[in-house]
């Protein structure tokens, strides 16, 4: 139940990163955003401030979102200087304005990582992640051989570790958050979802080698252990993933007979 | 005419098999020599596209999202059925065929479904080998759940995110071949165009959404797998850029669209809170499983929900359903809500709301089992309402959620126009009048895992072979010179109203009109405030920035200005289907327990419209619904 005394509109002051282009020179505008309802969520907040902007004829803020139910990992701003904002677990389509306080300033970014170039606004090109996952995030299992589904029993507990770090949505938050701009985070999440499973072993060593690699060339950083991944991550993937990661990458250097 | 929907001859069961044995083979070696387009990349497009090139085809697949991982098959919470029968509860092919034959209140296709029922054990082995990690028992085996319109536990899930992880295996399978170049990816391409030579689909125009290029693509065959059309209604649990515009585009271009009328509306989601809201959020069906669905008996009742006794609660459902209780298909369910609250009994704020109460499954098996099923669902509950279910029961309404209707298909799944395959939710066939829970994932799975990379091969080298095409080809031209005047004609009103403001106005048309419950009146009502409308938006309709360039202003404007001409066709279709079924009630057909009453003899058809102009009446094209197999019956859940 919406609890009735706490409801109220508040107005506060926003900076936005305002960039054209990826070849142009971005700064930050300020806009005010008024009589915004605490139910809303940030980027109904945006909307808000977007239909001002056309109806008064100027171009509105850029901004990539979909779902907006926390899971096609489509949206993402740094709000505050915090990936998705302050709310621990959440996306910024899930951050309500409850969480703010009227007269705030609020400063809006971009993801900024040398992976990801801006697109416009805060719309970021987020490609390198699919270059990443074609380099071997998969099971090379084409449609017609599979065996009956219960033919290799896996332990809960296995299948319940392996669906943690399958609950990645993809977002580039973990990135965006890194001092580094590593992606050992979205990396360390696909290899421990598919080395964990039975069906994920026979590549194991392949994947490892080619991820990391393709990490590498695409000018993503290294893991310094910040761990601030993990502490923006909207679905809270622990960095156990990237310990993970580490095990599968030397276990493949060291054991395996995949060329590196 | 009537629509012929090519059923191979034979008994039920043995029709897919001996189709198969009969569609012409395309030799491996020939098979690069075919290009294929796939338009979106959710769970029919993304199996299409990866198990079409593992088969050897050139397969171009585009996405409007800026990757293929976000299509909204991604946010299916529940899970996904097959007729495994892992858990020895009577279940079989045949059980899961008639249940969703009955769901759909007897308005699909029997052949269609029951070829459904069979490929759906072959997608849980394909899924598991792909690495999607289904919950299990601790013995190590697959664990099941039941869901609304079945008594046998079918459905597979992986937490509340099942439709993520089937996506993210179909993403990897499609991954996995874009790195072997079989598959060329185009993401923030927008669909705007399907190019026709000799009536033959040969190719599509998009619009890149970084650049504003107009961009024509050429091929073979077109598959279209672009979803549904639920945002028509402005609120909805679709994501804000599932659209209508693909589809539409197809069905300006002869492509006849069948059935528009028929809407799920869900009946767990969140309720509505504000004016500006922008999209409403889905609570999974399977939280029907364990909550129990209330109101208070007393219309005057005001009390908060803890202080509502036991013995002053109206359990409706339970109440009026025995047998199923909570679990009734989803039309059932969301009529019923709608009509407690139509009786003054909703709770909340609005009043447009019915609880959904856990407090009698956390007494019974504990909190943490029930956080284990659910806790993702009731965090997410809990972000948006700031309320906690494990203390306060939830409070849901029913939104649109999903859309059976779609471009008419025969067997094979192409559409009227040769050449053009249509599948998942973007097609008609398998869901009737109504779509049973978990049923979606399945469809969207068995159609491009499992279907279209038999039946594009006998259109590849039957009817359609020898007619290469270019994008010189002059109807190419033809047609982004028609994508770019419209651009252009968006782009130049400079009214004053914006684009989302006739989405919202248009939005709530549609519910009030074309929503749970419809009567002929309001019909004819809605398609003239509809039509005025669309008059209105060309007139004054406010579109920033210009069309080269990054312009999501004009990429909605483009949409709502199709859902404003389809709207009139979903009002139209509604209003000619003179009885009620499944996600369809017309007030003026119902029984005496106010349940759908359908007319077997006079509405026993697939509607299919072809469309004649903007400003002229489509014209009707039926095809008989044969049932040989199933009784007709009225469909009882009590």
């Amino acid at each position: 139940m919406t609890n009735s005394e706490t409801k109220k509109d508040i107005n506060l002051t926003l900076k936005v990163w305002r960039q054209k282009g990826p070849d142009v020179k971005g700064k930050l505008e300020t806009y005010q955003a008024k009589n915004i309802s605490t139910d809303m969520s940030f980027l109904e907040m945006i909307d808000v401030v977007n239909e001002d902007l056309i109806l008064e004829g100027k171009d509105p803020i850029a901004f990539d979102h979909d779902c907006r139910e926390g899971i096609c990992g489509m949206c993402g701003c740094v709000v505050d200087g915090r990936a998705h904002g302050p709310e621990q677990g959440t996306t910024l389509c899930q951050l309500h304005m409850r969480h703010f306080s009227n007269n705030d300033v609020v400063v809006v970014e971009p993801w900024r990582s040398r992976a990801f170039k801006v697109i416009k606004d805060l719309v970021v090109d987020r490609s390198p992640l699919d270059k990443l996952i074609q380099a071997g995030g998969f099971i090379s299992a084409n449609v017609g051989g599979a065996p009956d589904a219960n033919a290799i029993p896996i332990p809960h507990d296995t299948a319940e570790l392996s669906m943690d770090a399958a609950a990645c949505i993809g977002c580039g938050a973990c990135v965006a958050s890194c001092p580094n701009a590593s992606a050992m985070l979205f990396v360390g999440a696909k290899i421990s979802q598919l080395a964990l499973l039975p069906q994920g072993k026979p590549e194991a060593a392949k994947r490892a080698i080619s991820m990391v690699k393709t990490m590498d060339e695409l000018g993503f950083g290294n893991c310094t252990n910040e761990a601030e991944c993990e502490a923006d991550c909207p679905k809270e993937i622990s960095i156990t993933n990237i310990a993970r990661l580490n095990r599968e990458f030397l276990k493949a250097g060291l054991f395996s007979t995949v060329a590196k | 005419m009537p629509l012929d929907a090519k059923i191979p001859d034979g008994p039920l069961a043995e029709k897919w098999e001996k189709h198969r044995f009969e569609l012409k083979l395309v030799n491996p070696a020939n098979k690069r020599k075919y290009n294929i387009i796939v338009v979106g990349t959710g769970l029919a497009g993304g199996s299409a596209a990866a198990t079409l090139a593992e088969l050897g085809y050139n397969v171009k697949i585009f996405c409007i999202q800026d990757s293929p991982r976000r299509a909204h098959s991604i946010a299916a919470q529940g899970g996904i059925n097959a007729a495994k029968n892992y858990q020895n509860d009577g279940d079989s092919i045949w059980r899961l065929f008639y249940d969703t034959v009955k769901g759909g209140d007897f308005r699909s296709r029997e052949a269609n479904v029951y070829r459904l029922a069979q490929v759906s054990n072959n997608i849980i082995d394909q899924c598991v080998a792909q690495g999607v990690p289904f919950a299990r028992d601790y013995g190590g085996l697959l664990a099941n759940r039941s869901f609304g319109g079945a008594q046998v536990s079918r459905t597979f899930y992986a937490r509340g995110q099942t439709g993520q992880q089937l996506l993210l295996g179909a993403y990897s399978a499609l991954s996995r071949q874009i790195a072997a170049k079989k598959v060329e990816m185009f993401t923030r391409r927008d669909m705007l165009d399907l190019v026709l030579v000799d009536g033959h689909a040969k190719g599509i125009i998009v619009r890149n959404l970084v650049t504003g290029d107009i961009e024509s693509h050429a091929a073979d065959a077109v598959v279209l797998a672009t979803g549904g059309y639920g945002n028509a209604f402005n609120l909805s649990t679709n994501a804000m850029s599932s659209n209508v515009t693909a589809a539409y585009s197809a069905y300006k271009k002869g492509a006849y669209f069948a059935n528009p009328c028929f809407t799920q509306i869900h009946p767990t989601c969140i309720p509505v809170h504000g004016d500006y809201q922008s999209k409403l959020t889905l609570m999974s069906e399977s939280l029907r499983n364990d909550g129990r669905v209330w109101v208070p008996k007393d219309p005057k009742d005001k009390r908060s929900p803890g202080q509502i006794p036991e013995s002053e609660r109206d359990y409706y459902l339970e109440n009026k359903y025995p047998s199923f209780g909570n679990l009734v298909p989803r039309d059932v369910a969301s009529r019923n809500a709608k009509d407690q609250c139509d009786m003054g009994k909703g709770v909340g704020e609005t009043g447009l709301a019915v609880y959904l109460d856990f407090e009698d499954a956390i007494k019974r098996d504990g909190k943490d089992v029930i956080e284990k099923k659910y806790g993702n669902l009731f965090q997410m509950y809990e972000k948006i309402i700031d309320s906690n279910p494990y203390e306060t029961p939830m409070m849901i309404y029913p939104a649109v959620h999903y859309t059976m209707g779609g471009l008419w298909v025969d067997y094979d799944l192409m559409s009227n126009l040769p050449g053009l395959f249509v599948l998942g939710e973007a097609n008609f066939s398998d869901h009737g009048a109504n779509r049973l829970g978990a049923s979606a994932l399945m469809q969207g799975l068995a159609d491009g895992y499992f279907v279209i990379p038999y039946t594009i091969g006998g259109y590849l080298v039957g009817e359609g072979s020898d007619k290469k095409i270019s994008i010189d080809h002059p109807a190419f031209k033809e047609a982004s010179e028609k994508v770019k005047t419209g651009i252009k004609k968006l782009l130049s009103i400079g009214g004053k109203r914006t684009v989302d403001d006739f989405h919202r106005e248009l939005g709530g048309i549609l519910w009030e009109y074309c929503g749970m419950a419809r009567n002929d009146e309001g019909l004819k009502k809605a398609g003239t405030m509809i039509s005025e409308l669309r008059g209105e938006f060309w007139e004054n309709v406010s579109v920033s920035g210009s069309g080269r360039e990054f312009n999501q202003s004009l990429e909605k404007a483009g949409r709502v200005a199709d859902f404003l001409e389809f709207g009139e066709l979903m009002v139209r279709d509604a209003f000619s289907r003179k009885e009620s079924c499944g996600g369809h009630f017309n007030e003026g057909h119902q029984t005496e327990e106010n349940e759908a009453k359908r007319d077997d003899e006079n509405f026993s058809h697939v509607a299919a419209w072809e469309f004649t102009g903007v400003d002229s009446e489509p014209a009707l094209h039926k095809e008989e619904l044969v049932f040989e197999n199933v009784e007709l019956t009225q469909r009882s859940y009590k």
